[in-house]
């Protein structure tokens, strides 16, 4: 505080900082941008708070009365009104339940990006900085690893996982599972761009300097090279995050993913496909609408931050 | 072009190579093949008999080598759930598959050119703000959601169309039947068509547009144009030419891809291709049909990729030299 009321004219905050940038002053301008960054704060905060404003706990069994199964949302005859959004066909209220799906959700997707980033720069770095025979060994190893589809490796992965364990066993340690294959599976998104860009910083003055001052491979890489390839990066994992939520949901609507005692979104719209028949619409909309509505934020926000910083990605 | 083409071919069989190795580990690891065979009841004398003469015993070299013999010629175990070769169960699978990524692919390419070169043209009008927000929409939703949704809407609230199933097939050739020949044929085949472009086409149109709008920037257009070239004639035969080539290599790695969500489009519409096949097989545990799927698999991906990588260095000069030094 005293330090504060001394210098009246500090240096500006770190939050004024981002606000007076370039990136800020056109997200200011960007309407797509703003609602979207909004709503998926809504979503972000909504979900990891799920503990604290749902009114249900859908882990907990003596809140679950199958007896309340398939009550419609509130605006439908027929509803109950202590479940807003209706329910699903375990009884679970349905919003509660939402909640924590979206928050599993979201985790799985950062957490396997998280992964991906790691492994993909860490991979990218070693490429691009040593070069040589190791960096046609890596980027082979990427063309092959991108050459087979994520979603065919982590079915087959996850399907022959599954079998091996027995159910029980893989529904225990389902999300790291999750976390493992997506995490995996993606690396060479970020060691192709990565290593471009390692490519064309290398050449740089300013490594050389690094280099005659006497500092180890290691501390220039990762102190001096990296923060020069940050755009890309942030541009890739948006879509990454986007990408991950969908193939999470996808592998847990196959059966190969979160159980349904566990729901996340995609786990959730699957249990709900069975009685999509027999009029109960909502078990799958309703959660079908929060993926959407996620990863099209997501989306668009990687839209406009490509825009932004138009960096040169690699082009697959 | 030679040394290329090697090149190629060492890499895709070297990689068939660890496909087979991961197949073989988990065919040694998944089930129990001798309690498949003879079940619970027999001593433990005539089980370890029973082995030796099945050769489970011998090291993992022998055994290896056995199962990759046994695979090129096409043998790859007997399917425990149907009592047939697995190779024959999923090649009598594969027509219904292959048909349905074909119905896509005629989707994909008869929409995503006119739309991709049009947003190119014009960026700025309406119909492109509305055809672009569209695709980031078409990304945003998961194939299986848009099966779900067209299930709903066109199946169960309208009728038009049936849900699930392939309907009316006509024998052709062998194994394959065909969904083209009848009307009902054609009406089950349409939503899960649909449901499989849907998440490709919004990646095609983008990429069209970005690729044409980089070629309508370039020195020959801007030549066609100043000569009085039809614009017609320059957008479709000058322009639209030179962005064929990335999107010939995209799409050839994408018809992988799309085998992948085949998975999700034949389990919502209950497709009895081999995707579908797949994961009942992993509910049975019916190790030799998920390891003939892994290798099957494995090979449309291999060699799907090798021809795209060969067109691109037949086509592509430049791109053939630089990697010919790699």
């Amino acid at each position: 505080m005293s330090t504060e009321t001394l210098n009246p004219k500090s240096e500006p905050s770190r939050w004024s900082k981002i606000w007076n940038s370039n990136m800020g002053y056109s997200f200011r301008r960007n309407p797509v941008a703003v609602v979207s960054m909004i709503v998926f704060l809504l979503i972000a905060i909504a979900s990891f708070l799920a503990p604290v404003i749902a009114p249900y706990d859908p882990y907990d069994p003596a809140q679950i009365d199958i007896m309340n199964s398939e009550y419609p949302p509130a605006w439908v005859s027929g509803s109950l009104p202590e479940f807003v959004l209706g329910t699903d066909d375990q009884g679970r209220d349905l919003w509660s339940t939402i909640l924590y799906g979206t928050r599993l959700s979201l985790l799985i997707g950062i957490c396997a990006v998280a992964l991906q980033a790691f492994l993909g720069i860490s991979i990218g770095l070693i490429a691009g900085y040593v070069g040589g025979r190791l960096d046609s060994l890596l980027m082979r190893l990427a063309d092959i690893q991108l050459s087979f589809s994520t979603l065919m490796v982590a079915i087959i992965f996850l399907a022959v996982t599954q079998a091996m364990f027995g159910t029980d066993t893989f529904n225990k340690y389902a999300v790291v599972f999750l976390i493992a294959v997506i995490g995996v599976a993606e690396w060479p998104q970020y060691a192709r761009t990565v290593r471009a860009t390692v490519l064309a910083e290398k050449k740089k003055e300013y490594v050389d300097s690094a280099r005659v001052l006497g500092f180890g491979p290691m501390r220039i890489m990762v102190r001096h090279i990296l923060p020069n390839s940050l755009s890309p990066i942030f541009v890739i994992s948006t879509v990454q995050v986007a990408n991950a939520i969908i193939s999470e949901a996808s592998l847990s609507f196959l059966g190969l993913g979160m159980p349904p005692s566990q729901p996340s979104l995609g786990s959730l719209i699957s249990s709900g496909f069975d009685y999509i028949f027999s009029g109960s619409w909502w078990i799958t909309a309703i959660p079908g609408v929060v993926l959407v509505v996620l990863v099209l934020v997501i989306n668009l926000l990687g839209d406009w931050m490509r825009d932004v910083l138009n960096p040169k990605l690699y082009k697959g | 072009m030679f040394a290329y083409l090697a090149k190629r071919v060492i890499q895709a069989v070297a990689v068939m190579f660890v496909i087979s190795l991961i197949a073989f580990a988990i065919q040694g690891n998944l089930g129990d093949p001798l309690r498949e065979l003879v079940g619970q009841s027999v001593s433990e004398e005539v089980r370890q008999q029973l082995r030796d003469e099945m050769g489970l015993n011998d090291s993992f070299v022998t055994q290896y080598l056995r199962f990759a013999g046994n695979a090129l010629q096409g043998d790859l175990g007997t399917s425990y759930f149907f009592k047939e070769p697995a190779l024959d169960v999923i090649l009598k699978k594969l027509p219904a598959t292959l048909e349905l990524v074909f119905g896509a692919t005629l989707i994909i390419v008869g929409f995503s050119v006119p739309l991709g070169v049009y947003t190119a043209i014009k960026p700025d009008s309406i119909l492109s703000r509305i055809i672009m927000g569209l695709s980031i929409v078409g990304i945003s939703i998961p194939v299986f959601l848009t099966a779900i949704l067209m299930i709903f809407v066109f199946s169960v609230e309208y009728g038009w169309f049936p849900s699930y199933g392939r309907g009316d097939t006509v024998q052709v050739w062998g194994y394959w039947q065909t969904n083209f020949a009848t009307a009902d044929g054609w009406l089950h085949i349409i939503l899960p068509s649909i449901a499989l472009a849907s998440i490709m086409l919004p990646l095609f149109v983008r990429l069209i547009r970005a690729e044409m709008m980089e070629v309508l920037q370039s020195e020959y257009v801007k030549y066609a144009k100043a000569k009085g070239i039809n614009p017609w004639r320059i957008y479709f035969v000058h322009a639209l030419k030179n962005t064929l080539l990335p999107v010939i290599t995209v799409g050839g790695v994408q018809i992988g891809t799309m085998v992948a969500y085949t998975i999700l489009t034949e389990t919502v519409f209950q497709w009895p291709g081999m995707g579908f096949m797949f994961l009942e097989a992993v509910n049975r545990v019916d190790t030799p049909l998920i390891v003939a799927y892994l290798i099957v698999v494995g090979f449309i991906f291999v060699v799907t990729n090798t021809i795209v990588d060969l067109i691109y260095g037949l086509v592509n000069p430049t791109v053939n030299i630089a990697r010919m030094g790699a």
